[in-house]
């Protein structure tokens, strides 16, 4: 069963959002790393860029899958985790912690709202089960 | 019972060629220089030579480099050996006679701008080819050009591109839309890849329930009026002839489409049922499957296109053609031509050994092999019915399609049951392939392969189901008898080390 | 067997195939030979080809080297020949173990980080580097050099064709023979510039002065070698600040057999190694810490990324690549060098006394390797023709082939395998022509 941590907000896309002030912090879910298997590389943006919600802001590679990564906000990218370069199995053994991907400055707050609270994200994986 | 492997054993460890390396050692002689020497700065100035010493790159004895490639050799599964049932890749027997043509000196030591009334007997060696196949898939335009059958697919797309802008310009709307290249959801990844290339944009088709496209789907994306063409496997990827061909080639043309047909699986046709009778525009063979051509480790292959007449003025130039005087020569005067696909004329050492197949076979031969690796692959399909889960019920063609649904219940995948064939002396099948399939075990046995051995495939297979069962982590471990286990894929990809360095450089990459 | 699957005859087999599309004919193609009846047949068609049994000065994208013995032994064991792509590392390591090894001997050689398992050839593997640098520069010109292999060039127009890049040109300086890179074309949109050194006309090229000038304007710079022995004498395109190198490895053990198979190289930095096309292979272990080798970074491939892929090839050219694997261990450190000298040393000699033919002169100032242009004081084709028919010697290629306004021009090749007598019979053959 995948964890889906409470006060997170999540995206069909299976990306998670922790909203703190003005800056957002997004990764991937347990689910979504499980998914993939062994997490083999991340490609992410540069800081200063910035993307419109639901734009792709990256890739996530595993051995023999690759998938993209979409922004669940608008945002400019103030901070991207550099370690997962060196280690992308921080996506798999703590996607929720050390496994985080960037963090975005919030052009609309008001988009967070359409976003899936964990007990919606939950009976949304279920359903594609 | 765990088998304990040697650490000392010579074969078993053969070290990589940089560390068999050893000072001074020479495994050549060259004869002594017989012109005036010139002065090394007078032949090139120090700036524009080397400065490194060629440092690292080898030096070792004749026997050392004998023993090495011998010794790796060894750690090779290959046809030679017995079964290789890779579905899509149709590994049948490389005979031995073709090598000993591609090697006669008078083709293997022709240069390839040496001129053509010179180059006689190469000339006609790559017409006779061309005419061969073009019996064979009853499409009259060849091109041998395309050096594999990714090539061969970026040819045949690239030629529907050139067609279209030639009969609906490039400045119409219509023309601007027509951009689409449909693709089965169940196709080779080269499909779309070479579409791309050639700038389309890829659709996917949906398969029935039965493994065959949908028709139906292929209607609806039709209607759009915005499609260039079709990419289709026949038989597709899942083994199964597409049985609406006609009907969906006619779909194609009457929404102003062009069809390829990827030929990988030819060998299921060949001397039963030809692409042009069919409706299919271009196709490109595999030379390296359906026509024995050695796959070589991967490669090198020969991917030729075969079109219809009205496709022709768009193959790659230059061809060969038959004078009236009864001599060869290359044409280059096409001036719709896509171009050249690559320097010279293509994998001539690969025509040579295609051409020699289609000889020593002849036209009963041919269809012949056709029926027996159709055969081969029915009674694999039979003998496994009972144990493994077969996605479609259509019968199959040269290969047949299973799944792991029964084993995953135990935890066994299709990558355990590949592994554990291992152990039972056999290459694994193409597996996870087609994608569309969840677990795919795509088994194509060829016709090299005779009654007793494939039963004695059929028992691995139920033997290994039974272990699924019985003994799940015997499966999971597989295999166990190679001179590596399962390799960690995913440590190599987060760290890639690509090429060896010298140690004291390597602490410190 | 067919009793036993419940079929009453052969034709069953095909029951799905509708009865339209069924061939209701034999094919039309010949009977069976026997071995022996093949053999001679083919024997037959390779005594037509004369050109295969003369002394011969063709080069031009196809080198005629040595190659010893043991390559082709080697290369016809059945591990090898009739195994396929290693999709199973645990019984494909005696191919992947030599990837590996013809991976790191062609970035020695190139002087480069990273290379793949191979292309094609070398001017497939030239396109894959344009549209390689588009991918990372995301830029979309190229300015390729007019001293480029014309083959090389006309399958990089048919690459680029439809990929929204523009090729552009850089002349050639009609004195030096060198490309000439001024700096007006390097505008800011340009993604690469490729060069080939030693170029088609044989002059190495000054590639230092040009990676300078490249990367000035963050583009990249491509580096063609089709003349592989040259890697044994010419200092390494890596060395002087290529980005790509990518190369024609035919001279490595491979037989000139009309035009292929062959074997591109291709390599490049380890910045950009996610962007590279075509298989590689690294290195891997299984749980006891037993080191072997796998096909690795496969996302970028086709059968993952699909029309995202950095190329859409998948079959290579693996034995040829194992052919040229084995060349390069055999002749080794001094062997790869001691050829090189001796292809620049007999070249020169050859040079020089063609030069002093009457008639005849070097256009060209650059230095050479072991290929150089000869203006002929006639016709070239002609002269060629006629010196084969009374001299029996190929001595080279006329470059009317390529370019009509070259009549008189004619490239000539010389290698290790070359003899003097055959040079001498050339020069001669010349003078009387």
């Amino acid at each position: 069963m995948a964890n889906v941590p409470e006060g997170l907000f999540y995206s069909k896309d299976h990306e998670w959002l922790r909203v703190e002030g003005e800056t957002g912090t997004v990764g991937i879910t347990d689910h979504a790393q499980n998914s993939l298997g062994d997490v083999v590389y991340v490609e992410l943006p540069k800081t200063g860029e910035t993307f419109a919600a639901h734009d792709t802001f990256g890739s996530v590679e595993s051995v023999k899958a690759v998938s993209e990564l979409f922004l669940p906000v608008a945002g400019e990218i103030t901070e991207v985790n550099e370690s997962l370069s060196d280690e992308p199995e921080k996506v798999n053994t703590d996607p929720y912690g050390d496994g985080w991907m960037l963090r975005v400055k919030l052009s609309n707050r008001g988009e967070v709202d359409s976003l899936l609270s964990a007990a919606e994200y939950e009976d949304y994986i279920g359903s594609l089960e | 019972m765990t088998i304990t492997k040697a650490t000392t054993h010579v074969t078993q460890n053969e070290a990589l060629v940089f560390e068999r390396s050893q000072t001074g050692r020479r495994g050549y002689r060259l004869p002594a220089l017989d012109v005036d020497e010139t002065p090394i700065d007078e032949l090139l100035p120090a700036e524009l030579r080397r400065d490194d010493d060629l440092e690292g790159v080898p030096e070792l004895s004749e026997p050392d480099v004998v023993r090495h490639f011998t010794r790796i050799s060894t750690w090779n599964y290959n046809i030679d050996l017995g079964l290789y049932p890779l579905g899509s890749c149709t590994m049948k027997y490389n005979s031995r006679l073709n090598e000993k043509v591609a090697r006669i000196p008078g083709f293997a030591g022709l240069h390839p701008l040496a001129p053509a009334e010179d180059a006689q007997g190469a000339l006609q060696v790559m017409y006779e080819l061309q005419q061969h196949l073009a019996e064979i898939t009853g499409l009259p335009g060849i091109s041998l050009q395309p050096a594999a059958g990714a090539h061969g697919e970026l040819t045949g797309v690239m030629m529907i591109r050139a067609a279209l802008d030639a009969r609906d310009g490039t400045t119409s709307d219509e023309a601007k839309r027509r951009k689409v290249m449909l693709i089965p959801d169940s196709a080779h990844g080269t499909n779309p890849a070479s579409a791309h290339l050639s700038g389309f944009t890829v659709k996917t088709i949906r398969s029935t329930s039965e493994g065959l496209t949908d028709l139906e789907h292929l209607r609806e994306l039709c209607a759009g009026g915005d499609v260039a063409g079709l990419m289709l496997t026949n038989p597709n990827t899942c083994g199964i002839f597409e049985r609406n061909i006609k009907e969906i080639c006619s779909v194609i043309h009457e929404a102003g489409g062009l069809v390829y047909m990827d030929g990988a699986n030819m060998n299921a046709l060949v001397g039963v049922a030809r692409p042009g009778d069919m409706g299919v525009d271009v196709i490109h063979l595999n030379l390296h499957k359906t026509f024995s051509t050695p796959h070589g480790g991967g490669g090198p292959g020969s991917g030729p296109c075969c079109c219809t007449t009205e496709l022709e003025p768009f193959l790659p130039v230059p061809s060969v053609v038959k004078a009236e005087d009864g001599s060869y020569k290359f044409d280059s005067d096409r001036p719709q031509s896509i171009g050249r696909v690559k320097a010279f004329y293509g994998n001539f050492g690969m025509h040579l050994r295609a051409l020699a197949y289609i000889l020593t076979h002849g036209n009963d031969g041919l269809r012949e092999a056709t029926e027996a690796a159709v055969l081969n692959a029915r009674y694999i399909a039979e003998g496994l019915a009972d144990t493994f889960d077969r996605p479609f019920d259509s019968p199959p063609m040269h290969e047949c399609l299973f799944t792991d649904k029964r084993q995953t219940r135990k935890g066994v995948h299709t990558l355990d049951i590949a592994k554990r064939l291992i152990d039972y002396g056999f290459h694994p099948m193409t597996i996870y392939f087609p994608l569309i399939v969840q677990g795919a075990m795509l088994i194509e046995p060829t016709e090299s392969v005779g009654r007793a051995e494939l039963q004695q495939f059929v028992d691995a297979m139920k033997e290994i189901a039974r272990e699924a069962q019985e003994d799940a982590q015997t499966v999971l471990d597989a295999p166990h008898t190679t001179r590596v286990g399962r390799l960690d894929e995913a440590a190599a990809a987060r760290k890639p080390v690509l090429r060896w360095r010298p140690a004291e450089k390597a602490a410190g990459a | 067997m067919l009793h036993g699957l419940g079929l009453g005859s052969a034709e069953e087999l095909f029951d799905s195939l509708p009865a339209d599309v069924l061939l209701k004919r034999p094919l039309d193609t010949p009977a069976a030979l026997a071995e022996s009846e093949l053999l001679e047949l083919f024997e037959a068609m390779a005594a037509k080809n004369a050109a295969a049994r003369r002394p011969s000065f063709l080069g031009a994208g196809a080198y005629s080297h040595y190659a010893p013995t043991i390559i082709d032994s080697l290369i016809q064991r059945s591990e090898f020949f009739t195994a396929y792509t290693p999709y199973q590392p645990e019984i494909s390591q005696g191919t992947l173990q030599a990837i590996f090894e013809f991976q790191t001997l062609v970035c020695q050689l190139t002087g480069m980080d990273v290379a793949n398992a191979s292309m094609y050839d070398g001017s497939t593997a030239m396109a894959e580097a344009v549209l390689m640098a588009e991918r990372v520069t995301k830029r979309s010109r190229v300015l390729v050099s007019a001293a480029v292999h014309p083959e090389y060039l006309q399958v990089a127009e048919t690459y680029v064709a439809h990929a929204g890049i523009e090729l552009g040109r850089l002349e050639v300086d009609e004195t030096s023979g060198r490309t000439s890179l001024d700096a007006a074309a390097l505008e800011k949109d340009v993604a690469a510039v490729v060069v080939q050194s030693p170029n088609f006309y044989g002059c190495v090229e000054d590639l230092k002065a040009f990676a300078e000038q490249v990367h000035a304007t963050g583009a990249l710079l491509v580096v063609v070698v089709t003349e592989a022995a040259s890697f044994g004498l010419l200092r390494s395109p890596g060395a002087c600040g290529a980005d790509i190198v990518v190369a024609e490895g035919q001279s490595f053990g491979v037989p000139v057999s009309f035009g292929g198979p062959y074997v591109g190289l291709f390599a490049t930095r380890e910045k950009y190694a996610r962007q590279i096309p075509g298989r590689l292979a690294g290195v891997a272990y299984d749980k006891e810490g037993r080191r072997g080798f796998v096909l690795t970074l496969a996302t970028r491939e086709q059968h993952i990324r699909r029309e995202k892929a950095t190329s859409n090839i998948c079959t290579n050219e693996g034995l040829i690549a194992l052919a040229a694997t084995i060349y390069m261990t055999a002749l080794g450190r001094r062997g790869l060098q001691e050829v090189a000298e001796q292809c620049a040393q007999k070249a020169a000699y050859a040079r020089r006394q063609i030069g002093a033919l009457e008639g005849f002169s070097l256009p060209y100032s650059a230095p050479v390797f072991n290929e150089f242009v000869v203006r002929a004081p006639s016709e070239a084709e002609g002269l060629l023709r006629r010196l084969a028919e009374s001299h029996h010697v190929t001595g080279g290629l006329a470059l009317s082939r390529y370019s009509a306004e070259r009549p008189n021009d004619f490239l000539v090749c010389v290698t290790e395998t070359n003899k003097r007598a055959d040079i001498d019979a050339l020069v001669a053959g010349l003078k009387q022509s």
